[in-house]
């Protein structure tokens, strides 16, 4: 029951995040937006029972993903409002 | 407005296959046959703890060595494509300093976060975990350096010699597994100890430490690759 | 009650939709390549979420699941390996993204793709 309620509350964040990261007005907040994605996604495959996928996806999508989008991000700043 | 209107018209028509998969969707009550096999046969065969990394490492070995190739490719190809460009002046005038908290505070963490990456791989075969988690922990250190000294220079020689010689020595314990047990990438070269125990699931240790080293390689040449660029 | 994985892949395939409108619909390259690594991480969800089973626990042999009774008391190992490949694999493609699109941007200045018309009609 209270698993169920969890999951129900993970996938709402989720998808309110997912139509920041496309709908969203400015590039970096979009951005943060695909992070936050990625981490509830991590803790939803942890309640899916599927530890080594939740350690990756955090490691990895929500951690080195948008660094490097800033990081490239930084270099082309002027482009950022086309 | 009319490109708006056929966008959301194919996306509605791949909703309604969509819908149409969730309907007809049962969860299993058993496992399949496949699984079965990897749940009774992976404790006394391949002696390691976690399933997946077993999988990963021996029953699929093949696999993860194409997926390490198309991640040595994805380097190569970001470091030829940024390396065209023009490249950052080794004396940028208007940098400001980065501060005394990042500066001390990447002194005392980045040898925890490599300490942290080191014990993820090796204990690949015990807990959850493995060489592609172990991998990116060490590239979020190199990862760490990088932000604390923007105008470090990394040596591109030493990240490319850690990387070729764990991809040289991995091939090599894939060929040995062929000369002396069942097949390509067999972990039964070495004794498979108890379930459970450090040194345990015969080569799998051995395999996923240098598959950590590589990925971590890998992830840390293209983040210099990008350091190295200049602000447009 | 619903059962927990047919919410993870409603919400996956809800994921992939979001993201590939926002794909089709961008102009600014950085946009598009944001929307998929959303679209990534929902196909990533609808993977994993097949292989979840109701009252069953992660694939790990230890003092809690010993190797005698482990085909009865874990879920399905196989879609966890496939998805730990693809996650790495993603995280490739979206640099290798990234990097055409700072090449693109210096070679013409701009992001918005529909400046780049060498390869239209």
């Amino acid at each position: 029951m209270i698993l169920t309620a969890l999951t129900l509350f993970l996938c709402a964040a989720m998808i309110g995040a997912a139509l920041f990261a496309v709908l969203g007005r400015s590039l970096p907040i979009a951005i943060l937006a695909a992070g936050l994605v990625s981490l509830v996604a991590s803790i939803l495959f942890l309640v899916l029972a599927a530890p080594d996928v939740a350690m990756t996806e955090a490691a990895i999508g929500s951690g080195l993903t948008t660094f490097l989008f800033f990081f490239v991000l930084s270099r082309m700043r002027r482009g950022e409002h086309d | 407005m009319i490109k708006r209107l056929i966008a959301l018209a194919l996306l509605a028509g791949l909703g309604l296959l969509f819908l149409g998969l969730l309907l007809d969707y049962r969860p299993d009550t058993d496992l399949n046959l496949s699984a079965r096999y990897y749940a009774e046969r992976t404790a006394p065969d391949i002696g390691a703890a976690n399933i997946v990394t077993a999988i990963v490492v021996t029953y699929r070995g093949l696999d993860t060595l194409g997926e390490v190739t198309v991640l040595f490719l994805s380097a190569t190809i970001v470091g030829l494509v940024l390396a065209l460009g023009r490249r950052r002046e080794q004396d940028p005038a208007g940098l400001a300093p980065v501060g005394e908290l990042l500066t001390t505070g990447s002194r005392l963490l980045t040898p925890l976060i490599l300490l942290l990456g080191a014990y993820v791989f090796v204990n690949g075969h015990l807990t959850p975990g493995g060489g592609f988690q172990g991998g990116a922990i060490l590239a979020s250190g190199v990862l760490l350096l990088l932000l604390a000294d923007p105008l470090r220079h990394f040596s591109h020689g030493l990240i490319s010699a850690v990387e070729s010689l764990a991809g040289v020595f991995y091939v090599a314990i894939g060929l040995a597994g062929l000369v002396w047990a069942g097949g390509f990438l067999d972990n039964r070269i070495l004794p498979l100890g108890d379930l459970g125990a450090l040194f345990s699931a015969g080569a799998i240790p051995a395999i996923y430490s240098l598959i950590g080293l590589k990925v971590g390689a890998e992830f840390a040449s293209m983040l210099a690759s990008l350091a190295e660029t200049q602000e447009l | 009650m619903v059962d927990m994985s047919l919410i993870a892949m409603a919400t996956g395939f809800v994921l992939i939709l979001v993201g590939l409108y926002g794909a089709l619909t961008n102009r600014n390259l950085l946009r598009m390549i944001v929307a998929f690594t959303v679209a990534d991480a929902g196909v990533n969800l609808v993977l994993v979420s097949v292989g979840y089973m109701r009252g069953r626990t992660a694939p790990i042999l230890d003092s809690a699941v010993p190797a005698t009774e482990a085909s009865v008391r874990i879920i399905d190992p196989v879609p966890q390996a496939l998805v730990l490949t693809a996650i790495v694999i993603g995280l490739g493609v979206t640099a290798l993204m990234l990097a055409y699109a700072y090449r693109l941007y210096e070679a013409k200045g701009t992001l918005d793709i529909a400046k780049f018309s060498e390869l239209k009609w």
